[in-house]
């Protein structure tokens, strides 16, 4: 599995990038090779608040509905609408076309409470 | 088996398109050696037995007192007073205590062949063209629902013109030691490949037929769920009475099909409502690759069940916009060929 260096981690397996006071989130490759094809994806409101580890949006694929968590406290800045028509793109590409918002963060000290790569990998080592 | 090998929506598409095997091995087989009618099998199944020709199948139930279904079978006749019985895989061993307990203990024989008989799936369109290579042009012979036994890698098999997907297709009934070099063999074809639990689900759903334990159960009847059909009413089976009864006094609740406003899909245990009214259960639900839309089966109270009524599923903070539509839902299906 791909565990790109440089990101944060969750243990429900959203992906942090952070830029400034900005965070981008999406799923792991893990993730989304668990999920198998990903057939609909709901993303929240523009500016609605988000709380650390609180449901943010859902992803479907044909074997399930599963909930994504918001790795940080804060508000939405962005949302990716094309993955809402190309679901498809959080499968073919997770890290990169397939990132489904972004946090303007409030609480940067909640970062201690994420996974940076190396403990991400052991954690799938682990649990796996 | 698998749910799935490089993915449920490709080997959907691939089965439609293509041809896809299927590894059934789970499920359950009965061999029977009985008179239709002095044995009392002709009782235990809905459908008329008797007047079945040689080599032919039937869709069918075993039904308790109360019509509540005990299982869904397929009966092969294999001679006059011979029979495979095909059941599901969690309900073989109760179906088989139930069918001897009821059977006649005289010139009857039935035998549980479910650990030492495997079964392989071939479906899709081009199945037909892939099995004639292997099993010669007897394939071609066969009816919708029609089977008879062909020599495949030195064994004389079982295969009939059946299946689970709606497209063209074949189930091969082979002994456990041969099964491994059959998979091989027909995975040797390019057209065909491997395909999953997941996308099994997909193509039976898209063609709405009914999965036991989901769609259909102990707690149901084939009158709600909309399978009178493949009850013979002019012969005596065990459940009729009640489904006499219930035919008078109405089913309260049907088995209806609907279709999402978008790519969310129903599920299994989602709730159904009719202008904010509790009105039914989802008892199947997927996305659909063929409609590109979410589709499903569930009950529903008969006065919201026709068709075009716009009803909600719903399941915690998740509320689903859905139609009830005409079943099937994919109706380019290459079944009769």
């Amino acid at each position: 599995m791909n565990v790109p260096e440089g990101l944060f981690y969750t243990k429900e397996h959203e992906w942090v990038k952070i830029d400034g006071n900005l965070a981008k989130i999406g799923i792991s490759d893990h993730a989304q090779h668990e999920l198998g094809d990903i057939t609909f994806v709901e993303l929240p409101a523009l500016h609605a608040p988000c709380e650390q580890f609180k449901q943010i949006a859902t992803i479907e694929s044909v074997k399930a509905a599963s909930d994504v968590y918001a790795p940080l406290s804060g508000k939405i800045s962005a949302v990716n609408n094309e993955v809402v028509a190309n679901p498809e793109l959080v499968n073919q590409s997770p890290y990169e076309q397939g990132w489904l918002l972004v946090i303007e963060i409030t609480e940067e000290s909640q970062l201690a409470n994420l996974m940076d790569a190396e403990a991400y990998k052991n954690y799938l080592k682990e649990n796996m | 088996m698998p749910i799935q090998y490089e993915g449920i929506i490709n080997e959907h598409q691939w089965t439609r398109n293509n041809c896809s095997v299927f590894d059934i091995c789970h499920m359950g087989e009965f061999m029977i050696q009985a008179d239709a009618l002095l044995s009392n099998l002709d009782k235990v199944l809905t459908q008329n037995l008797v007047n079945m020709p040689l080599k032919t199948c039937k869709y069918g139930f075993m039904l308790n007192d109360n019509a509540g279904i005990i299982d869904d079978v397929i009966i092969y006749r294999i001679e006059q007073d011979k029979w495979m019985l095909v059941v599901n895989a969690a309900t073989a061993p109760a179906d088989f205590e139930h069918i001897k307990k009821h059977l006649a203990k005289d010139n009857v024989k039935i035998d549980n062949v479910s650990n030492s008989l495997a079964k392989l799936d071939l479906q899709g369109p081009l199945s037909r063209e892939v099995l004639v290579e292997i099993a010669g042009e007897g394939i071609l012979n066969l009816d919708y629902y029609g089977f008879d036994y062909f020599s495949v890698l030195g064994e004389n098999i079982i295969i009939s013109r059946t299946g689970y997907t709606g497209e063209m297709g074949f189930e091969l009934y082979i002994n456990n030691d041969k099964v491994i070099d059959l998979w091989n063999l027909l995975l040797e074809n390019k057209n065909v490949k491997p395909a999953g639990l997941g996308a099994r689900d997909t193509l039976r759903l898209e063609v709405c037929y009914p999965l036991y334990g989901q769609d259909i159960s102990l707690k149901t009847s084939p009158l709600e769920a909309g399978l009178a059909s493949f009850m013979d009413m002019k012969k005596d089976f065990m459940g009729k009475a009640a489904i006499e009864k219930k035919q008078q006094q109405g089913l309260g609740k049907k088995l209806c099909c609907f279709q999402t406003e978008s790519r969310r899909a129903p599920r299994h245990d989602y709730e159904i409502l009719v202008n904010n009214q509790k009105a039914g259960i989802v008892t199947s639900g997927s996305y659909s690759p063929s409609l590109g839309c979410g589709i499903g089966m569930g009950y529903i109270a008969e006065q919201y069940s026709d068709i075009g009524t716009e009803i909600s599923l719903e399941h915690e903070n998740i509320k689903i916009n859905a139609q009830v539509v005409k079943r099937p839902f994919y109706k380019k299906g290459s079944l009769r060929g």
